[in-house]
């Protein structure tokens, strides 16, 4: 297929349009817009990094900062032992691992929203009920404050993603010889050794992919966080997703809204491709 | 491995697989229940059980309108997706030039931009040419998700030998006919991925319908929240409601479980 040649731009033009007038063109208008005092409509001046100023004096941004920070920290690290473990699990030899398989999956078919339904009812009536019958105080209640909303939200995001995860490192895990593992085993190694010392380092690509998926995932949660505790109380559970949605569409401040999504955008970008590099060479050394 | 290890491993599957399913008994005996008979226990078997929550969250959901919608744009979203990012992944992968080089870095780098950064403009372009409706919506999803799509059937098409195309063009085939005829039905394995990532992806989706859709169009995700702002805290309509929205899902999942798993795997392997 040349160069210039008509069937060429024929069969990529289709995509490209809609790239451009979904992604391209939008990024730019918002890049722009994030300089003025835009209201959704038009806008009378460039205000410069005034929005950029305003975002980080913005006490809901930088709580929601944090929030999503620490939400991040929390579910990439629950994710990956949680998910590896599944995936350890049912790649034994025993009677129903292909059954658990389809279990451990099956969240990751519902949609974030109705999964957040689920579990506000699991932990506001369900929750209760155990914590009566149990008379444990702590189950009490849930969801009603910033630290049981956090771990609401994590206990949300595990069920409902480390069976993705799991399934990525089995992939991984069926492509280690079993050559090496049985030698290994001739050789007197413990299963802890033979999982130190050669299962894991052969799938330090696996642990790549997965950092990043859970990662940028982590970063961008929104329908859970609104069906789950729709930010509230007094938005100490909002994550940055939300925030910016919020600060658009609640507050009508559109421009204040871009520039967050700019900096939202900046900053996963950043972390994303930062993990890639640093796992990539971590590869490498293994 | 010996066999106490193996009933050993059997046992730790089974209380996980039971933690892991616990969530879905809960909705599905509370959904049977009466108002009553949640706040009375909710770990309990449905006694007495009604089906009555399903009936009125059935008609309450505007069920029949709502699965319409959803499997509408699923599968115009789905079908585009596929059609587009395999022919533009197929002028990429063929030609080798710095252009198509640089148009797929195009592709890739569109990956890394959150929604959230281009909603309002999109939004407000869409609505200017009155397009905020379900048929703007397919093609904002072919623009949001052809990056992985064309990313995808480009790694396929570099194992697919350029031999193919060219003993083709010598019997005087087009280069639609090409694309059609011989290359297409080859790519059939990872057209399965494409579809299977697409469809969990739109079906689900929330954020972006809820800008675009007008009301007559609202998808199942739309729906339920509607629903459980108007019910708030009648879980029992609430759970049927939840559970009438997850069936359609279960049943696609149990039926395409190969293919789904086989999806992901790809999806995120490549």
């Amino acid at each position: 297929m040349k160069n210039k040649s008509l069937s060429f731009w024929l069969f990529l033009t289709p995509t490209l349009v809609a790239l451009a007038l979904v992604v391209f063109i939008p990024v730019l208008e918002g890049l722009f817009y994030s300089f003025t005092d835009w209201d959704g409509l038009r806008f009378t001046k460039v205000v410069g990094f005034q929005n950029y100023i305003t975002l980080f004096q913005d006490k809901a941004f930088i709580n929601a900062f944090w929030f999503t920070v620490g939400f991040v920290i929390v579910t990439v690290i629950m994710l990956n032992v949680i998910g590896l473990g599944l995936a350890l699990l049912v790649t034994q030899k025993f009677k129903g691992n292909n059954f658990l398989r389809t279990i451990f999956f099956m969240p990751n078919m519902i949609g974030g929203l109705i999964l957040g339904f689920i579990w506000q009812f699991i932990f506001t009536q369900g929750f209760q009920a155990l914590g009566n019958a149990l008379h444990m105080d702590w189950l009490q209640n849930w969801l009603t404050n910033e630290v049981t909303g956090f771990w609401g939200l994590v206990i949300v995001t595990v069920w409902q993603m480390s069976g993705y995860i799991m399934i990525i490192y089995i992939a991984y895990l069926q492509n280690i010889p079993n050559e090496i593992i049985e030698a290994a085993k001739i050789d007197g190694a413990s299963a802890w050794q033979r999982f130190t010392k050669i299962t894991f380092p052969m799938i330090a690509p696996a642990f790549t992919v997965c950092m990043f998926l859970t990662l940028s995932n982590g970063f961008k949660i929104y329908d859970q966080n609104l069906s789950l505790t729709n930010g509230g109380p007094y938005n100490s559970t909002q994550m940055l997703a939300m925030d910016i949605v919020n600060t658009a569409y609640n507050s009508g401040n559109f421009a204040l809204s871009e520039a967050k999504a700019i900096i939202f955008f900046i900053i996963v970008a950043a972390i994303s491709l930062l993990q890639v590099a640093y796992n990539r060479k971590r590869e490498e050394d293994l | 491995m010996d066999k106490k290890g193996r009933v050993g491993l059997g046992i730790i599957g089974l209380l996980l697989g039971i933690l892991w399913l616990f969530p879905f008994y809960l909705i599905v005996t509370n959904s049977f229940k009466t108002p009553k008979g949640i706040f009375a226990s909710v770990l309990s078997f449905p006694h007495p059980s009604t089906g009555d929550n399903y009936v009125n969250s059935f008609k309450a959901l505007n069920f029949i309108g709502s699965l319409t919608n959803s499997l509408i744009i699923t599968v115009c979203s789905v079908l585009l997706i596929i059609l587009c990012s395999s022919m533009a992944a197929y002028a990429l992968q063929r030609n080798h030039s710095k252009l198509s080089g640089g148009i797929l870095m195009l592709f890739i780098s569109a990956m890394l931009i959150p929604f959230q950064s281009v909603m309002i403009p999109l939004t407000a372009n869409f609505g200017a040419v009155h397009f905020l409706n379900m048929w703007g919506l397919v093609i904002m999803y072919l623009g949001f998700d052809a990056s992985l799509s064309v990313f995808l059937y480009q790694g396929t098409l570099a194992s697919i030998p350029i031999a193919m195309d060219e003993s083709a063009e010598i019997e005087g085939a087009s280069r639609w006919q090409i694309f059609t005829k011989v290359i297409f039905p080859m790519l059939s394995p990872i057209t399965v991925t494409v579809a299977i990532l697409n469809i969990i992806a739109i079906w689900n989706d929330y954020l972006l319908p809820s800008l675009v859709l007008p009301q007559a169009q609202y998808t199942i995700p739309l729906q339920m929240f509607n629903f459980f702002g108007e019910y708030t805290k009648q879980w029992h309509l609430a759970l049927a409601g939840i559970t009438l929205s997850i069936i359609p899902v279960i049943i696609f999942y149990l039926f395409a479980q190969k293919w789904i798993i086989k999806g992901v795997t790809d999806g995120a392997v490549k």
